[in-house]
């Protein structure tokens, strides 16, 4: 692919708000993981909550979108100047020059959870002030975003579980090399609820402790909620120093519903496809941020996969200790996560992991360390075998 | 209207249309746990991929699935349960909720193991589908296949997102004509209005399920019309098509 400059970025999580407080943790090896204390959830596991949502209501002009989910999505906006940069952009470019793109794997589903205790006990009717368009549907928070910022370019919401918000840089690249558009914005948004508690618990895929991605004792997930954004733009007058999407991969593991393939056969196609698309061979990547969500089955099959694709000599680490499985938003945030590493030219460490699985034939980074970084790979995967991997790159 | 050659009889005006509950056909080629677990927007998906996809070898194939909602009675029945004192809800239920479900189980049918791409742009959801899959044609001259579908929700969703019933249409497109191919197209966003559909039987269908917004490009292909067509799409923008003879 053409590469495209990430003119901007911001990230929001249990990290905090914003890139200073994603630095900071990062580079301290700090967790933002607490034990579940969300709602009215009854489970012994630890979650990556992002502190205050709920203090941020919507403006009156978009009181209809009001949920837990479109206010972090307003709320992780406004971080680090995004908004205003995309604003500009926006002006810059033309309202139909500009599209959304964002992932999620929930939206606002936690408002119908809600809404159905809410019941109306004699019709079983849902209260009035219910809006399923502007909340519930997978779509609401990308046409917020998108009357927000007064774009009326073409949107759209991906929604592939847990590698959707990664699946969108490559879709709005798509657009821009064709000439759709010349800018896009692209991000992930999820929020905790009901659902994905309850669910995840239901699989038994949730773990009674902070998550330890790749140890030994790994027992599965910490979930998290998070919003992150990026402004992908035509090349024309990035900064020398930009960050880079230098290629994406995309592949299914036609394999299960709930269980990556044991081999990781579709994580190596996606990750091989990633540096085909980037024109990279494999011992041009300086760091790999594993999709790494601490289940015994994930980790063993992504090491298996990213073996097989890069040996055994890239540094990696899952930051999934650190902000949780922030899901839908997951592709997102840790492709900022990588753009950190890029411009500081670190690696960070994988927070939770203690001993690492001797099964994982990788060189995880147990503590950040400063490294040079040129060039990074994000990995994205999630049910129904959706796989995708983001190339970024900083530098010529 | 159960398959491509009878709505082309429809779309035709060689056949009348008559308004019945959709039939969806077994999704024989899911193994038999898999089968089990197949709800009806699955079987949809499934049925609508695999009449489109023939003459392909479907294990290769792009895929991109378009939904304006996922499966509704799956996710009534989970909000129901997690309102109770009784929160354990059920593992296939919640792995079923996932939006991109039907494109899942379409790996697992087909061993397709192809970049799948799974969108929601709510009521303009089939504009977003036919958008990304073009991309995916022309730059990675990937032939690829396009399914854009909704399912209805019980009450009381229903009172609050109104689609009757579960209905889709699928679309193969191809980097390069072949002898199959009953047109070349192209697609670009538009500020101008879409016009009224001038099909006043099936109109009512095209505007109560997301994907039937598809229906005025549908039936030129059945007629082997070309020209350009107008779709209702985003908010402030529509979808402009046109159709030509496949060189």
């Amino acid at each position: 692919m053409t590469p495209l400059p990430l003119t901007a970025y911001t990230a929001t999580s249990c990290l905090g708000v914003g890139l200073a407080a994603h630095r900071a943790a990062l580079h301290g090896n700090q967790s933002g993981l607490r034990p579940c204390a969300f709602e009215t959830v009854n489970l012994p596991t630890w979650v990556g909550e992002v502190a205050g949502v709920d203090d941020h209501p919507l403006p009156a002009a978009l009181a209809r979108y009001e949920c837990r989910n479109n206010r972090l999505a307003l709320l992780a906006l406004r971080a680090d100047g995004f908004e205003e940069r995309l604003r500009a952009a926006v002006a810059r470019h033309g309202a139909q020059r500009v599209g959304v793109f964002i992932g999620t794997s929930t939206s606002g589903i936690l408002q119908t959870e809600l809404a159905y205790r809410e019941r109306d006990p004699a019709t079983g009717a849902l209260p009035a002030s219910f809006d399923y368009a502007a909340t519930h549907n997978p779509y609401g928070v990308a046409e917020l975003l998108r009357e927000h910022l007064g774009i009326t370019g073409m949107a759209t919401t991906i929604s592939t579980a847990c590698s959707s918000s990664a699946k969108v840089f490559a879709a709005a690249a798509r657009q821009i090399e064709l000439g759709t558009l010349d800018a896009a914005l692209v991000g992930g948004v999820d929020s905790l609820c009901l659902t994905t508690l309850y669910g995840f618990a239901s699989l038994e895929l949730t773990s009674k402790e902070p998550c330890r991605p790749s140890d030994v004792d790994r027992d599965g997930i910490s979930i998290g909620e998070g919003a992150a954004y990026a402004l992908l733009e035509r090349a024309d007058g990035a900064a020398p120093d930009a960050v880079w999407l230098l290629g994406t991969g995309e592949s299914s593991d036609a394999y299960h519903m709930s269980a990556p393939h044991p081999e990781g056969l579709g994580a190596q196609m996606a990750m091989q496809a990633a540096l085909r698309s980037a024109s990279l061979g494999a011992d041009a990547i300086d760091y790999i941020n594993l999709h790494g969500t601490a289940t015994p089955a994930n980790d063993s099959a992504e090491g298996k996969a990213v073996a097989n694709v890069f040996g055994q000599r890239v540094p990696c680490s899952s930051t999934k200790g650190a902000t949780g499985h922030t899901l839908g938003a997951a592709g997102a945030l840790e492709a900022v996560v990588c753009a950190i590493a890029l411009v500081d030219g670190f690696v960070p460490g994988s927070v939770g992991t203690h001993t690492l699985d001797p099964a994982i034939p990788l060189n995880v980074q147990m503590q950040s360390a400063t490294l040079p970084v040129r060039r990074a790979l994000s990995n994205s995967f999630g049910f129904g075998g959706s796989n995708c991997s983001l190339m970024l790159g900083v530098g010529a | 209207m159960p398959d491509w050659p009878s709505a082309r009889a429809v779309l035709r005006g060689e056949q009348a249309w008559v308004s019945a509950p959709s039939v969806l056909p077994a999704p024989s080629i899911l193994p038999p746990a898999e089968r089990r677990r197949a709800s009806r927007v699955i079987k949809l998906a499934l049925g609508i991929g695999l009449e489109a996809a023939q003459g392909a070898d479907v294990s290769t194939l792009a895929t991109v699935f378009s939904a304006s909602g996922a499966d509704g009675h799956n996710c009534h029945a989970l909000c129901e349960q997690l309102a109770t004192d009784d929160r354990h809800i059920s593992p296939t239920r919640f792995h079923n909720s996932v939006h991109n479900a039907p494109a899942g189980y379409w790996g697992i049918a087909t061993r397709a193991m192809a970049p799948c791409q799974v969108l929601c742009a709510f009521d303009g959801s089939f504009g977003a589908g036919l958008l990304d899959t073009l991309a995916q044609v022309v730059l990675d001259q990937q032939s690829t296949l396009l399914l854009a579908y909704d399912s209805e929700y019980p009450e009381p969703l229903f009172a609050t997102r109104p689609v009757p019933d579960c209905a889709g249409i699928a679309l193969r497109l191809e980097p390069q004509p072949s002898p199959q191919a009953l047109a070349r197209i192209t697609a670009w966003t538009t500020d101008g209005p879409a016009p009224a559909w001038h099909n006043d039987t099936l109109e009512p269908l095209r505007a109560a399920i997301p994907a039937m917004r598809a229906l005025p490009v549908m039936e030129r292909l059945a007629r082997g019309e070309h020209g350009e067509v107008c779709l209702d799409y985003l908010s402030g923008q529509q979808l402009a098509v046109r159709l030509d003879p496949p060189v």
